[in-house]
C-alpha cells in the first residue's frame, strides 16, 4: 500500500482518508495508520501547495546559486550546508557532484536583496570559496507538473 | 440510376455506437464517459521514438508481415507474458490495429455458411466482420449472474457440426469482465473436442485488476487453434498509432498475410519503430497506467454501491456495466434521458449486443475529477427517476 498511497498524495496531498480508502481498496483506519506512521518515519515531510506566483501580484525572485567550498577539519559538508540552510530565504541546499559542491536556491522579494544575500551572507562564510548566481527568468515545470499546461481531451466524445 | 451497392454491405446494421455519438456530439458540455479509448498520451519515450524515426527519414514500407525486430520483441513478449513461443518469422502478423486482425483473421478462416460462435456483449466488430466472410453467427447471450463469463454449458449449447470459430472476446469490452485460469480450463476442453477454432481478442491483457491476464493459448492443445490478437492501443495509450498484431500457427498467418499484402501493404511504419520501444521499455508506462485505472474502478464502484446501484464487479480493461433494469426504462432510453438532464455520456449497453439490455457501459478512461462529477450527476439521477 505504502507505494501507491505516497504516489496518490505526492500528486495531490488534498485527497481525504476517506477517499484514498476507495482507491487503494484499504480500510480507512489502516490509511489512517499509514499515513500517521509515514509522518512519524519522517517519509511524508510536509504538504505544500504547488504556486505560480508569476501569476499573481506578488512579487518574488529566485536565483539558483552554485556554491564551491572548502572543507576543514571536523567540518564536513553537512556542517556547512546546515549553516546555509538555516536561513529561511533559502528554498533548498543540495550537496552536488561535479563542478561545484553546493546547490542553494532562494528566494526574495527582488534582484537586490537576493544580490545582498550572496555578498553580505553567503560570500562571508568561511568555508565558502566561491559563488556563481543564476538568476531564475521563467518557470516551466515544478513538481512534475507543467505549470501552464491546459490539458484538453481532443478525444472523440463516443468511441466503441 | 442502377443500385451500385452490394447487397451484403447493406444489410449490415451501422453501429449503435456511431448513432449515440451524433446525439453526444450535439450536446454541447455534456461529459462524455463513452470512450473507448485511454485518456492517457502516448508515453513521451514511446512518442520520442516515433519522431527519431521520422528524423531517420524511415518513412518506407516495411516488410508485409512488419518489422522484424518488432515481430521479435512481439515474440519475446507473449513467451515472457504466457510462456508460449511464437515464430517471428512466421507466425507473427503486424496489422493496423487488432480490429484488422479480426477482419483477416475471419476472411482467412471462413467459408460460406461456417458457423461462427460470437459471445456477447461485446466489441462492435465480430459480427459485421463475419458476416462480410460468409459467416453465420451464433450469438451467446453471456449473463451479468456468471459476471458476463462465458461457461462451459452455454458454449456446448452453442456448438454445431457447422461450428468452425469461437470469438473469446476477453478481458471484455463492454463489460469489463475476465476470464481467470479456471474459466478458460474448461472450455479449453469442449475447444479441442469438437475442434473449433478460436480468434482469442486479448486487446485489454495488460489492463486486469485481479493477478495477471491468462491467455488460452498456454492450454494443452490451444496453441495450434488459437488466433491470439493484441496490440499497442490499449496498453500503450497508442489507439492513434493505428497497430496491433496477431500470432497464429503459420499455416494460417500465411494465408492472413496474403490478404493483408493485397489491402493493407503493411502497418504505419512510424508506428512500428514506437512500438519497438513500447515493448522494450513501456513495462514502468504499463504499470503506472493500470493502477490509475484500478484506482478510478475502485471509486465507480464504490460510488454505484453507495448510490445502490447493482453492478458487479469487472476486472478488467476500464469499463463498469451497471444494471439499470430497476428503472423500466430501455438501456437507450436511460442514456438518452440521462444526458439531457444531467449532461452525461454513457453508451447504452446494447450497442454492443442484444444481451447488453438493461446495462450502460460507462469508460473510466477518464480523470478521477471528471469521474466524480458525473457520479454525482449520475446519483441526482437515479434519486429522481426512484421517487
Amino acid at each position: 500500500m505504502r507505494e501507491q498511497l505516497l504516489a496518490l498524495i505526492e500528486k495531490n496531498s488534498r485527497i481525504g482518508i476517506s477517499e484514498l480508502a476507495v482507491l487503494l481498496g484499504k480500510e480507512e483506519i489502516d490509511v489512517a495508520n499509514e499515513i500517521k506512521k509515514l509522518e512519524e518515519e519522517r517519509v511524508i515531510c510536509g504538504y505544500h501547495t504547488l504556486i505560480d506566483w508569476e501569476k499573481t501580484s506578488i512579487e518574488k525572485v529566485s536565483a539558483i546559486i552554485e556554491v564551491r567550498v572548502t572543507l576543514q577539519r571536523g567540518q564536513g559538508f553537512d556542517k556547512i550546508a546546515q549553516r546555509i540552510y538555516n536561513y529561511p530565504e533559502v528554498k533548498s541546499v543540495y550537496l552536488i557532484s561535479g563542478g561545484f559542491d553546493l546547490m542553494v536556491t532562494l528566494e526574495e522579494k527582488s534582484l537586490k536583496e537576493i544580490a545582498a544575500f550572496v555578498s553580505d551572507k553567503l560570500s562571508t562564510l568561511d568555508n565558502v570559496l566561491s559563488t556563481g548566481t543564476h538568476f531564475v527568468l521563467k518557470r516551466y515545470k515544478e513538481h512534475g507538473t507543467i505549470l501552464d499546461e491546459v490539458k484538453e481531451d481532443s478525444r472523440e466524445v463516443v468511441t466503441p | 440510376m442502377r443500385n451500385f451497392l452490394s447487397d451484403k454491405v447493406t444489410q449490415i446494421q451501422p453501429s449503435g455506437i456511431r448513432k449515440f455519438f451524433d446525439i453526444v456530439s450535439e450536446m454541447k458540455d455534456a461529459i462524455s464517459l463513452g470512450v473507448g479509448e485511454p485518456d492517457f498520451e502516448t508515453p513521451w519515450h514511446i512518442r520520442d521514438e516515433g519522431i527519431y524515426a521520422f528524423e531517420k527519414g524511415r518513412t518506407f514500407y516495411t516488410s508485409n508481415s512488419g518489422l522484424l525486430p518488432l515481430r521479435e520483441e512481439i515474440s519475446n513478449y507473449i513467451q515472457r507474458t504466457q510462456g508460449v513461443k511464437y515464430n517471428p518469422a512466421n507466425e507473427i502478423l503486424v496489422t493496423v490495429g487488432g480490429s484488422e486482425a479480426i477482419d483477416i483473421g475471419l476472411r482467412a478462416l471462413i467459408n460460406n455458411g461456417d458457423e461462427v460462435i460470437i459471445p456477447q456483449p461485446s466489441y462492435v466488430s465480430y459480427a459485421p466482420c463475419s458476416y462480410l466472410a460468409g459467416g453465420k453467427n451464433v450469438i451467446i447471450n453471456l449473463k451479468a449472474e456468471n459476471e458476463f463469463r462465458l461457461t462451459p454449458d452455454e458454449l456446448e449449447n452453442a456448438i454445431t457440426p457447422k461450428t468452425k470459430v469461437l470469438i473469446l472476446p476477453y478481458p471484455n469490452n463492454p463489460t469489463g469482465a475476465i476470464m481467470e485460469k479456471s474459466d478458460l480450463e474448461k472450455i479449453a476442453k469442449i475447444i479441442v473436442e469438437h475442434d473449433i477454432f478460436v480468434i482469442s481478442d486479448e486487446i485489454y491483457s495488460e489492463l486486469t485488476y485481479k493477478g495477471k491476464h491468462v491467455s488460452i493459448i498456454s492450454f494443452e492443445g490451444m496453441r495450434e487453434r488459437t488466433l491470439l490478437i493484441n496490440g499497442f492501443s490499449k496498453s500503450y495509450a497508442m489507439t492513434g498509432w493505428r497497430l496491433g498484431y496477431c500470432c497464429g500457427p503459420d499455416w494460417l498467418i500465411k494465408q492472413m498475410t496474403k490478404i493483408h499484402q493485397y489491402a493493407i501493404m503493411c502497418a504505419p511504419t512510424i508506428s512500428q519503430y514506437a512500438a519497438v520501444e513500447a515493448l522494450k521499455n513501456g513495462d514502468e508506462d504499463v504499470k503506472m497506467m493500470r493502477e490509475s485505472y484500478n484506482q478510478r474502478r475502485r471509486f465507480l464502484i464504490d460510488s454505484f454501491k453507495k448510490m445502490g446501484l447493482e453492478c458487479f464487479e469487472p476486472y478488467g480493461a476500464f469499463y463498469v456495466f451497471p444494471c439499470i433494469k430497476e428503472f423500466g426504462m430501455t438501456s437507450e432510453e436511460f442514456a438518452t434521458k440521462f444526458l439531457q438532464e444531467e449532461k452525461v455520456a454513457a453508451v447504452p449497453g446494447t450497442a454492443f449486443g442484444d444481451s447488453g439490455e438493461g446495462y450502460l457501459r460507462i469508460s473510466y478512461a477518464y480523470s478521477l475529477e471528471k469521474l466524480k462529477i458525473a457520479m454525482e450527476r449520475l446519483e441526482r439521477f437515479v434519486n429522481k427517476l426512484r421517487k
